[in-house]
């Protein structure tokens, strides 16, 4: 980077750029990203976030265990994914740049607060050395800023204790950040006065952290160069902020009001998926109900008793949990009463890395469950895309009478991005028909319509229905308790030809491409943004491949078989041990499926997918 | 405080009205049975539209309970009833739960829902067939059968203690407690009707025999020679008088009941206890619950019941404070809501 000449400083402009907060868990590195993602969104950015925090609420100070991190990449393009490396990384304190280095891109800019560097501190991430001193950093270019005690002079005479001075630290990291990327402080400072609107001399204190920060970068030498990321093109139009799991609460609220009906949450709280509980309780206003049960299993419970008795019913959890749930599950399967569970996936097997993220709960959505249990699963594939997919769960649940798993992820549900977000109105109706009388004196709860095989949903209180529904085999259209081995074998088909035939109302599979290729790549659920980019990117540079996204795991989409055939190879790109390949080869039969996969807890980078499919598209 | 009561009946039922058309299907001389009957019987007298019961009920013979009464019935998953009746409960108010499980249903597998319900104090109604053995999968100790029972899984006897139903009902602070005897239909139907009365979660612990796999397990209080001398039939506000001719009752030295005879040391009906049913403090009821044979009759008829708070009661208060204070009140308001931004 070159000096600046008479105080005058370089302006670049970027395409894009990608920039990571570290520090410990207690230094407030999420509030920070966010309000960095959200004044650049309101500046016109594209972009897409991904937090990257320990399990530990508060592990020790200064330990790598500790380390908490929140990436985000903004754009004048479209951004579909938070950056594979950083181009400025800002380290609070030695163990955040031990943890975070490896996500540097080499020649990137790199801000640490130098006051964190003790002997101690240093010693305590695992440096041998001071990694300031020993040429760790040779291939970056860092800036050693006193954060720690330039905040300190910052806030004196405001009547604050030394622990809320220390916590505004963050501020000044961003306020350098904003003068980095010539950003304005407003909607910030804007936060700042609503959060701490009883406490104004923290209010204060934050406000003057952050001016203090911008002024500093503005000073100081070692920043240059200051960057332009101007707005993107994007689709005119009104737009928030959304994170995976905000935009899962709201999806589950839409539909249940345009249903006319209340939406009934049973959850118990597990990570990623709390978040959707504590953010439905808050509607108690707008007919929701939230039951924090007192285990998984009767958070599914208590919502198949509320579908049953005619709302919609909800579960949210994480694979530990729908392992729980499952019994429950597939008493909705065989009593035929909708209800959706939202499955935040983590990184496993048992409780794993729960902050993590990981695609593997594909086999227990699918299969999971005693004998024959067919049910609708469908995935989520970006963070604004989880409102659409609740939404669609609910639909299809009700629609269906079955139970529908929706696939998220912990990276789904704690990232965000800027969402143009609809009107109710504009959403598609949600179609529910509770019979009110008995169809010549009798009531029959399992005479089925014969396009969508579906029965029908009578809720107690209605007069003349009476009926007796549950987990025992039940003889066609009476329902009533039957053993009789046709029968089963009957209604076993029926119910699986029932969810078959769902793929009559959901889209066919899609391709982005050429339709020429001889490999296409597969994807499904929340890689969809560095699967998307990845492809596209090999697409513009001549690459001949194309991309097939699924969102739909059971039924899959009709043409699927179809689709398949059309390429030699099918390399399905997952972050497991390649479990939606394996249901392709079984529905599919098509002769070479392979896998790309990654099971690290981390979503995947464009530039590892870029070289696994220029590989696999070479080889043929 | 508000309460949601369920409409009334327009039409006066009888007992036929609640028989379903289904085989019954348990062993003959099963006092499940007498159960049924006196539920029948009852629900015609509660004056509530039969389209708005449900029968709730997890895994085990009792579990079959809701296949035989002629209202909405759920059968459900092994000890989850409980679950499923507070989901039933919060998404409609008006409708009249009951929950039917048996001893290993409640106690053992769904234990947990079992006193969850009972803490939130949900406005149910769950009849436990307390018949302290496993019968659906043929006799196998439950968790309130007595140390020593030999079973088909404890050849030597059981090692384990049992619970007592009402020792967890007091200790989830449950505001309504019955015991009652399948033998006597009469208070059965009694008692099903004071549960459904009450408001909150109301637990009847019915003392039902297996015919099969565990007979005569409540003979020491049920057998027609043991009715007189240990049977306490408990009414709140009258003493607490047992035996042929009313002569003995309870009477409380220290912290501890004792069994004495009026006329006998001076003793008159002054010295009995009296039942308060609904006395909030449960240490009454506690030592009232775990009296048994030898050394004392059991207590029959309702226990403790106590008004309080009902979970779907403070729901409702919730919701009416939240439309107080609440900035949001569509889904398109939300959408809207915080920070927007327009492209143009």
């Amino acid at each position: 980077m070159d000096v600046a000449t008479n105080g005058k400083k370089i302006e670049q402009e970027l395409e894009k750029v990608v920039i990571r907060f570290a520090g410990d868990s207690g230094d407030g590195m999420q509030l920070t990203g966010s309000q960095f993602s959200f004044t650049s969104a309101i500046l016109g950015n594209d972009l897409a976030t991904f937090p990257d925090f320990p399990a530990e609420i508060r592990a020790p100070q200064g330990t790598l265990e500790g380390v908490s991190g929140f990436q985000v990449q903004i754009g004048k393009i479209d951004i579909y994914t938070p950056g594979d490396q950083a181009d400025v990384l800002v380290a609070m304190n030695p163990a955040a740049l031990k943890s975070n280095l490896q996500f540097v891109r080499r020649g990137g800019n790199i801000i640490i607060d130098s006051d964190a560097f003790t002997d101690r501190n240093i010693e305590k991430a695992g440096f041998p050395t001071n990694p300031l001193e020993d040429g760790t950093l040779s291939d970056y270019n860092v800036v050693e800023a006193p954060i720690s005690s330039l905040t300190k002079s910052a806030l004196e005479g405001l009547q604050l204790d030394n622990k809320s001075i220390m916590r505004s630290k963050n501020m000044f990291a961003l306020g350098m950040m904003y003068w980095l990327f010539d950003r304005s402080m407003r909607e910030t400072e804007n936060y700042i006065d609503s959060k701490f609107r009883k406490t104004p001399a923290l209010a204060e204190g934050n406000k003057r952290a952050l001016h203090a920060g911008y002024h500093y970068a503005e000073t100081i030498e070692a920043l240059p160069s200051r960057y332009r990321v101007p707005a993107a093109k994007i689709e005119k139009g009104v737009y928030r902020h959304i994170s995976g799991n905000t935009a899962t609460a709201w999806g589950l609220m839409a539909a249940a009001e345009k249903a006319g009906k209340k939406l009934f949450l049973g959850s118990y709280p597990i990570t990623p998926a709390s978040d959707i509980l504590h953010e439905l309780s808050r509607y108690k206003n707008m007919g929701v109900i939230t039951l924090q049960a007192e285990d998984e299993i009767a958070a599914v419970c208590s919502a198949i008793g509320a579908s049953y008795a005619g709302q919609i019913g909800a579960t949210t959890s994480s694979g530990p949990g729908i392992a729980l749930k499952s019994e429950a599950i597939n008493l909705a399967v065989m009593a035929e009463v909708p209800v959706v569970i939202i499955d935040v996936q983590r990184g496993g097997p048992s409780t794993g890395l729960p902050t993590k993220t990981e695609q593997a709960d594909v086999n227990i959505a699918v299969f999971g469950r005693n004998s024959e249990s067919p049910l609708i699963v469908i995935a989520a594939s970006t963070p604004s895309n989880c409102f659409d997919t609740a939404y669609l769960a609910v639909k299809l649940a009700v629609e269906h009478m079955t139970p529908v798993i929706m696939l998220s992820d912990g990276y789904l549900a704690n990232g965000s991005e800027p969402w143009k977000f609809p009107k109710l109105a504009d959403l598609p109706e949600i179609r529910i028909n509770h019979p009110k009388t008995p169809q010549n004196g009798s009531f029959y709860p399992y005479l089925r319509d014969s396009e969508t095989l579906v029965r029908p949903w009578a809720i107690p209180g209605t007069p003349g229905l009476e009926h007796r529904i549950g987990g025992l085999e039940k003889q066609d259209v009476t329902g009533n308790v039957s053993y009789d081995p046709k029968n089963h074998e009957k209604m076993v088909h029926l119910r699986a030809e029932k969810i078959a035939r769902v793929a009559n109302y959901i889209p066919e599979q899609s391709v982005i491409g050429s339709g020429d290729a001889q490999t296409l790549v597969v994807g499904w659920g929340g890689t969809f943004g560095a699967l998307f980019t990845a492809v596209t990117e090999l697409q513009r540079s001549g690459v001949r491949v194309d991309f097939a996204h699924f969102s739909f795991l059971n039924p899959l989409p009709r043409n699927t078989s179809d689709l398949l055939r059309r390429y030699k190879k099918i390399l399905v790109c997952e972050l497991n041990m390649g479990q939606f390949a394996t249901l392709l080869r079984g529905r599919t039969a098509h002769p070479q499926i392979v896998s790309y996969n990654k099971v690290q807890g981390q979503p995947f980078l464009v530039s590892e997918l870029k070289e696994a499919i220029l590989k696999h598209v070479n080889e043929i | 405080m508000e309460t949601v009561d369920t409409p009334p009946a327009t039409k006066q039922y009888t007992k036929k009205d609640f028989e379903s058309d289904q085989l019954v299907r348990w062993c003959p001389g099963c006092g499940d049975y007498a159960i049924l009957a006196a539920m029948t019987n009852a629900l015609p007298q509660l004056g509530i539209p039969r389209e708005n019961f449900v029968f709730v009920s997890g895994i085990g013979c009792a579990a079959r309970f809701p296949y035989y009464v002629n209202t909405y019935g759920f059968h459900t998953i092994h000890g989850r009833g409980p679950a499923f009746a507070t989901g039933i409960k919060l998404a409609n108010p008006q409708l009249s739960v009951w929950e039917i499980q048996g001893d290993g249903d409640a106690l053992a597998i769904g234990g947990n829902h079992f006193i969850h319900a009972l803490r939130r104090n949900i406005d149910i109604n769950i009849i436990l067939f307390n018949n302290e053995i496993y019968g659906l999968t043929k006799g196998q100790y439950s968790p309130t059968s007595p140390t020593g029972l030999v079973t088909k899984s404890t050849p030597y006897g059981t090692i384990e203690r049992p619970f007592r139903a009402s020792d967890l009902v007091i200790g989830a602070q449950g505001t309504f407690y019955a015991r009652t005897i399948d033998t006597n239909p009469k208070l059965m139907a009694e008692i099903f009707v004071e549960a459904a009365k009450h408001k909150g979660t109301s637990m009847v612990e019915v003392l039902q025999n297996c015919v099969i796999f565990n007979d005569d397990a409540h003979a020491a209080v049920t057998a027609k020679e043991n009715r007189d001398d240990f049977q306490l039939h408990v009414k709140h506000g009258e003493p607490l008088l047992f035996g042929k001719d009313k002569k003995k009752g309870i009477r409380l030295n220290g912290l501890k009941p004792e069994v004495v005879t009026l006329g006998e040391n001076g003793i008159t009906e002054k010295d009995i206890l009296v039942h308060d049913a609904h006395s909030e403090d449960p240490t009454l009821h506690l030592l009232l619950a775990r009296m048994a044979p030898p050394h004392f009759p059991m207590a029959l008829g309702v226990i403790r019941q106590v008004r309080a708070k009902t979970f779907d009661e403070a729901m409702a208060e919730e919701v009416e404070k939240v439309k107080q204070t609440a900035r949001y009140h569509s889904v398109d308001d939300l959408l809207r809501s915080g920070e927007t931004w327009e492209i143009k």
